[in-house]
């Protein structure tokens, strides 16, 4: 056994909490298969000898760390393909978002290995791991097996991060000649941030409008009833993407994660990017008038209507209740 | 130059989708459809090409599937690709993400394009991969999930969200682009075009022919094991109210809330 390693990302200093989460998960698999879980990082100077020691405390022994640009997926490829020469790690794991998957692909066909995405759960069996992965919109769990490398990418907020109490991670850095193709790829702009700022993690109360709206003016339906609820408003990737909501509203896979005790989705039709970033609120209730959307499979109260007719008719129903 | 989309067959979303007990995959038999993401490569293909600010000499699309594949190229065909070329073989029958994406680089490789474009998801399995692997086969820089694409300095500029907010990435080109749905809105294929697609060259090739190695492609040559199943955690079905009196539909809500202590 020659361990696990895992990529972490991170941004202006601070690594990322997904990441975090696969090293949480992959300290514990090591500790069931008797190996060690390993971080590599890679980027520039705020990668500090002390920043990257911080990852011992979520259980890895070892950092590996090498210069090159961020936020782009081939450069971490070329990395992990050279820690993979000269360490052979049995597997590779990533935490939920974008570049995870882009990086292990790319990984799976440069080392013909085996690659499973949107990973919800890892179980060990007779000293190998399993990567288990809902499909068909969450109806089903198809369980994978690796017969070499096997690369695991998890699904968003899948692994918890947890800091397990281990000291200070050693830092090891690697030096690394990058392919052609890596290079010929360059970040312009990163983390470009449009739109107001909206701070909707602190929330009790969420009301997210997605494309059933039907456009940007039909937002002030949800502000109102957030408004009586004394929540905020969210928003999907869709509505986003075409303008209608500033980006820090946004929830799901490339946006935010929520928890809120009420989460009244409208006109959202629960697509798996947009569950991840919101299944775990407390009470989902979905206006939607499509009885087919898969958000009616996990909401707690799902009302089939029109939200034009609905929304307002609720905001004034709660703002007589309280008075 | 020459751009090349990557489609696919996929089910219509209509129709449920399950897995072949018998064979463990994907039940890919039902009523067919061209993936809904390819179709905003296309659209992003024949922008570029209408762009004019690099010259297109031909958009081919291309695919990799059984027999009934043929309808998705004819469907990118006409939605403006020059001619289409169908990649077909029993060897590739149960290819995972990582073999399917070496196939298909195999029948690029052929091509030589400068732009290699893809919907950025497929509803129907893989996600978001296989961009990524068919860019590393090709040595090619590669960018998923775009929603911007510009001709800028001869390369590509490409705008996504990602971990921390919207990337805007250069790449110079040759390059492999996978697009998400925002970043365009496809043009409906004219009834000429539609009754013109049959017409355009169709090229069917097989494993052998683009010089795919078979020991790497297929159930045999994956190096996933896959075909073993379980049902999710149970979770109890949620209420649903049909709306049909609004006011009652609004009490209805009101009293869930406050039994709740939401309000």
């Amino acid at each position: 056994m020659s361990g696990i390693l895992v990529y972490v990302l991170h941004f202006e200093g601070a690594f990322n909490k997904n990441s975090l989460g696969a090293v949480s998960e992959a300290a514990k698999l090591a500790g069931e298969l008797g190996t060690e879980a390993h971080a590599v990082v890679v980027g520039g100077d705020d990668l500090t000898d002390e920043l990257c020691a911080t990852l011992g405390s979520y259980g890895a022994t070892k950092v590996f760390r090498a210069k090159g640009p961020e936020g782009l997926a081939q450069p971490v490829v070329d990395v992990i393909d050279r820690v993979l020469d000269d360490h052979g790690h049995d597997y590779v794991i990533f935490g939920g978002g974008l570049l995870g998957f882009e990086i292990g692909a790319g990984l799976a066909a440069r080392r013909n290995a085996g690659v499973t995405m949107e990973v919800t759960n890892i179980a060990v069996e007779d000293g190998r791991l399993i990567a288990e992965r809902p499909i068909l919109g969450d109806s089903q769990i198809s369980r994978s097996r690796y017969k070499g490398l096997g690369i695991i990418i998890g699904r968003i907020n899948a692994f918890e991060a947890k800091e397990s109490g281990g000291g200070a991670a050693a830092v090891v850095d690697v030096e690394v000649e990058y392919s052609p193709w890596s290079t010929r790829a360059r970040m312009v702009t990163r983390g470009e941030q449009r739109g107001a700022d909206v701070n909707i993690e602190d929330a009790d109360v969420l009301v997210a409008g997605g494309r059933g709206l039907g456009r940007a003016e039909a937002f002030q339906l949800c502000e109102d009833l957030a408004n009586v609820l004394g929540g905020a408003v969210a928003a999907t990737r869709a509505v986003v993407d075409a303008g209608w909501y500033p980006y820090s509203a946004q929830i799901g896979q490339t946006g935010k994660s929520v928890a809120p005790r009420l989460y009244l989705a409208a006109g959202i039709s629960g697509a798996i990017q947009h569950k991840v970033g919101m299944q775990a609120s407390e009470n989902i209730v979905a206006i939607n008038k499509d009885r087919n959307a898969p958000i009616f499979e996990f909401s707690d109260l799902g009302i089939v209507g029109d939200l034009h007719q609905i929304l307002p008719k609720l905001t004034e129903a709660v703002k007589a209740k309280k008075g | 130059m020459k751009i090349c989309v990557l489609v696919k067959e996929v089910p219509d979303a209509a129709v449920e989708k399950r897995i072949d007990p018998s064979t463990g995959r994907m039940d890919r038999s039902g009523e067919k459809n061209l993936n809904p993401y390819d179709t905003h490569a296309m659209e992003a293909a024949m922008q570029i090409k209408e762009g004019g600010q690099i010259p297109i000499d031909e958009i081919v699309a291309v695919t990799m599937g059984p027999e009934s594949a043929v309808r998705a190229l004819h469907k990118a065909v006409s939605l403006g690709a020059d001619r289409s070329i169908h990649l077909s073989d029993e060897a590739l029958a149960g290819s995972d993400v990582a073999a399917t994406g070496y196939a298909l680089a195999k029948a690029l490789e052929r091509e030589q394009p400068d732009i290699v474009l893809l919907g950025q998801q497929s509803d129907d399995g893989e996600c978001y991969t296989i961009g990524a692997v068919v860019a590393e086969h090709l040595k090619a820089p590669s960018v998923t999930q775009v929603i911007k694409l510009d001709v800028v300095d001869g390369g590509l500029r490409c705008e996504r969200q990602a971990e921390y907010g919207y990337d805007t990435v250069q790449v110079e080109l040759p390059a492999v682009i996978s697009v998400g749905d925002a970043i365009n809105t496809p043009r409906y294929p004219t009834l000429k075009a539609i009754m013109g697609a049959r017409k355009k060259p169709l090229e069917k090739v097989a494993a052998g022919d683009v010089g795919i190695d078979t020991a790497r492609v297929g159930a045999e040559g994956s190096q996933v094991q896959c075909g073993e199943f379980k049902a999710p955690p149970a979770k109890e079905p949620g209420t649903i109210i049909e709306d049909e009196d609004t006011d009652a539909t609004v009490q209805q809500i009101v009293a869930w809330l406050e039994e709740r202590k939401l309000i």
